[in-house]
């Protein structure tokens, strides 16, 4: 099973496996990265497929925040309520998940229906 | 993400079409926008500035907040020659994220030894490139040193409005490609777009010095947005 962030993982990739997963019949997410501020490791349009095992494929965050979203994403494949989630220095979310570079982040997260 | 309208967006990005997807955030209402559709978008002016710079981007306030993905395909880039440069070339190329293409039809250098699984065709341009299909998200190197082979190319790919057209040679090869393409009837202004002589100038020497000089100034082209919005407008 891909649990990756691997630099030779593409947009495609990702959006292909959400797809496919959907298709197997499993609980998919899909979180996309919305706004940066400051120095973020990933640009806006950044994404992260996540299953409801907890299996994922891309990144929004280069591997700081990804633990945090596939947490928050098995409560949307569970709700089909998307949220949007923020992540930054300033936050005490964040201190524990660790953005370490001092840049903030907006993520998307919705079910793929 | 409705499962057809991800599908949908997966067959755009397999046909090499760019599109935008549209989230409303407040209700999570989707659609996908094909570049015919852009102009009956009521985001259309923030649509076209996202494609024109490749930049997915949030529009809007409070309820109407919408964030706008730029959906481009993922570039390519298309090398005439199996030549030193682009055995350099490929393996960097292939790590900056883009999916590389060797087209020789001189059979001694095209060969699977010398670069591995890199997919080289070993035919004349003019009977490759059809099957290709150059497109404004391609970038093409043409590296042989010889006008047979890499004019039909390079005359091909600033036709298809490639983001980034380059031609191995010094400037003085270069004024005589000029005056070739000219005549043929291409303006100075399409000749213009060739990058020539090739690569950012970082004093490189060996093959993969030129190399790397190469791949900056695709990478440069390809972020600047300036050949890509003409590109959509093509």
């Amino acid at each position: 099973m891909p649990r990756s962030d691997s630099m030779d993982v593409t947009e495609s990739d990702v959006l292909a496996a959400a797809e496919r997963w959907r298709r197997e019949g499993r609980g998919v997410a899909l979180a996309t990265v919305l706004e940066t501020w400051g120095s973020a490791p990933r640009p806006v349009g950044s994404r992260l497929v996540i299953d409801a095992e907890g299996n994922f494929l891309g990144s929004v965050s280069g591997g700081c925040v990804e633990g945090a979203v596939v947490g928050e994403a098995a409560d949307v494949i569970a709700s089909g309520v998307p949220r949007t989630l923020e992540f930054g220095v300033a936050d005490e979310a964040a201190w524990k998940v660790g953005l370490s570079c001092g840049g903030k982040i907006a993520v998307f997260v919705e079910r793929v229906d | 993400m409705r499962l057809d309208l991800l599908a949908a967006l997966n067959a755009e990005r397999l046909a090499r079409r760019a599109c935008v997807m549209v989230t409303e955030l407040e209700s999570g209402a989707q659609r996908l926008v094909g570049l015919d559709q852009v102009d009956a978008d009521p985001l259309a002016g923030a649509i076209r500035e996202a494609l024109a710079l490749r930049r997915s981007r949030l529009v809007g306030e409070g309820a109407k907040r919408a964030f706008i993905a730029v959906e481009v395909p993922p570039p390519r880039m298309l090398v005439i020659g199996a030549v030193h440069i682009s055995q350099a070339l490929a393996p960097m190329a292939r790590l900056a994220g883009f999916d590389l293409t060797i087209i020789d039809p001189r059979t001694a250098f095209a060969t699977p030894e010398r670069f591995g699984d890199v997919p080289v065709i070993a035919e004349w341009p003019d009977v490759a490139l059809p099957a290709y299909g150059l497109d404004p998200f391609t970038a093409l190197v043409a590296l042989t040193h010889d006008p047979k082979v890499d004019e039909p190319a390079l005359i091909a790919a600033l036709k298809a409005g490639c983001f980034y057209v380059g031609a191995l040679g010094s400037r003085r090869t270069h004024a005589r490609r000029v005056e070739r393409l000219q005549a043929v009837g291409l303006s100075p202004e399409v000749i213009g777009r060739i990058h020539a002589p090739i690569g950012i100038d970082i004093g490189a020497a060996s093959p993969a010095e030129i190399a790397v000089a190469v791949l900056a100034e695709v990478i440069r082209a390809l972020r600047s947005g300036v050949a890509h919005a003409e590109g959509v407008a093509a």
